[in-house]
Formats: C-alpha cells, sequence, structure tokens
C-alpha cells in the first residue's frame, strides 16, 4: 500500500522532515498501526512520537481516530493537537 | 459561506460591511477577534508564528462553518485566520455570524471558535525571553468544545 505521510509543527521537527513517501508493509491497515510500524523503525520517529504528547492523525486531510482504515494512495498526517485561534 | 487563511491583517468592520451589504434579513451580527497577547503560561511573548496543513485548513474550516449552518438559523459565515508571524496586539483570527435573530448569531460565533480551537489544524510557536516553544494544547478548550456535543447546549 502506497503511503504519503506528513508530519506538522514540534512532530515535523523532530522527525526532522515535512513529508515522506513509501509503500507499506501489508499488515498496517489502520491508523494506529502505521504509527506503531513508523516508531519501531527506529530514530527519528521512535523519539519522535515518544516525545509529542497525544498525536492527532489526518486521513485524506480529515481528522480521524486511531481505527480508521488506510488505503492506497492515502495522505496521513501526524501532528500534535492544534492551537490555533 | 467565505473562509480564508492568510497573512494579512484583516478589517473586521470592512468584513461585516461586506457580508451584510443588501441582505435585510439580516437583524443581527455577531462577531469574535482573537489577538496576540504578551504574555502566556507566564512567559513574555515576543512574537508567534502560525502554521497550518495547507491542504486541510480550508476543508476544516468550511466542515465548521458547515455544522454551524445545519445547528442554528445563520444566514452567513465568515472565517479568517492569519498565518505567519504575528506580534503581541496582532490579530490572529475573525469570525462573523449573521442572523434574523441575535441568540443563533451568539451561539454560532462560540461554537465556531470552541471547534476551531480543537479541530482546525494551526499550530502556535513562541518566541519569549527563555527561547522558542511550541505552544501546547489546553485542556479548556477540550472541554469548550464538549460542551456543545450531546445536545447540551443547542438550538434556542
Amino acid at each position: 500500500m502506497k503511503l504519503r505521510v506528513l508530519y506538522f509543527a514540534a512532530l515535523r521537527e523532530r522527525v526532522g522532515h515535512a513529508e515522506e513517501s513509501f509503500d507499506a508493509p501489508s499488515n498496517v491497515a489502520n491508523v494506529a498501526q502505521l504509527r506503531d510500524w513508523l516508531a519501531q523503525r527506529g530514530e527519528p520517529w521512535s523519539v519522535a512520537f515518544a516525545e509529542t504528547r497525544r498525536v492527532r492523525a489526518a486521513v485524506d486531510q480529515t481528522m480521524v481516530d486511531d481505527r480508521h482504515a488506510l488505503h492506497d494512495g492515502a495522505e496521513v498526517a501526524f501532528f500534535p493537537p492544534v492551537t490555533g485561534g | 459561506m467565505p473562509v480564508r487563511v492568510q497573512q494579512e491583517d484583516f478589517d473586521a468592520g470592512a468584513e461585516i460591511a461586506r457580508l451584510r451589504a443588501e441582505n435585510p434579513k439580516i437583524g443581527a451580527v455577531a462577531s469574535f477577534i482573537g489577538i496576540v497577547r504578551d504574555l502566556n503560561e507566564g512567559a513574555a511573548v515576543g512574537s508567534i508564528t502560525l502554521e497550518h496543513y495547507p491542504g486541510m485548513t480550508d476543508k476544516a474550516l468550511t466542515s465548521i462553518a458547515e455544522q454551524a449552518k445545519t445547528r442554528w438559523n445563520l444566514l452567513d459565515v465568515l472565517i479568517i485566520h492569519r498565518i505567519g508571524t504575528l506580534a503581541p496586539t496582532d490579530q490572529i483570527v475573525l469570525v462573523v455570524t449573521t442572523s434574523s435573530h441575535r441568540g443563533d448569531a451568539f451561539a454560532a460565533c462560540q461554537f465556531v471558535m470552541d471547534y476551531l480551537k480543537t479541530e482546525a489544524p494551526f499550530w502556535k510557536k513562541e518566541v519569549t525571553a527563555e527561547g522558542t516553544r511550541w505552544v501546547d494544547a489546553r485542556d479548556s478548550d477540550f472541554e469548550a468544545r464538549e460542551r456543545w456535543k450531546c445536545g447540551k447546549v443547542g438550538k434556542a
């Protein structure tokens, strides 16, 4: 499954880049599984996800929860809780 | 239902005048302006920089405005949010709601802000005397949004 992953704010700084694209393994089917798979790749993802409180996610530009299913070609974004306004 | 994300400042008076121009159905206008403060979490703030998620921001703000229109009898909703670097006293965000009667305009304006604070993909980074830091989300913002759920506060 091809995915495009974006990072924002403190999480982007900790990961060290704003986006990446890759083929995710077949056992990555939802948001939580993707986050766990990214973190188990080691640094910088392991540290970035561990240090960022309450990481939230969006799939195709809509905020979703951890169990949201992924699809081929999805744009997945990870970020800290929003602080606009 | 205009939604704008921009670096430039806005003129609330001119925006309101434009929104309600020649619409005799409007009996009430409620507006909210968010402003950069000079103190946050005990530290003096020199400036803040607002980052956003360009692909998602318009979509999130439009969805919030649409939810408000579904919930109250509104004639229009305007949301303007600034990005980039801002200094204390600068305006950050403008929300304007128009309706026939004040109850809908007041409630919807607050609803839009409470949702914007927790659902719209903006992040603030502050420059203070102690250095640069990302602003933490506040639990009170989540609580403010939660009270609109389960019909705790709704249509009069």
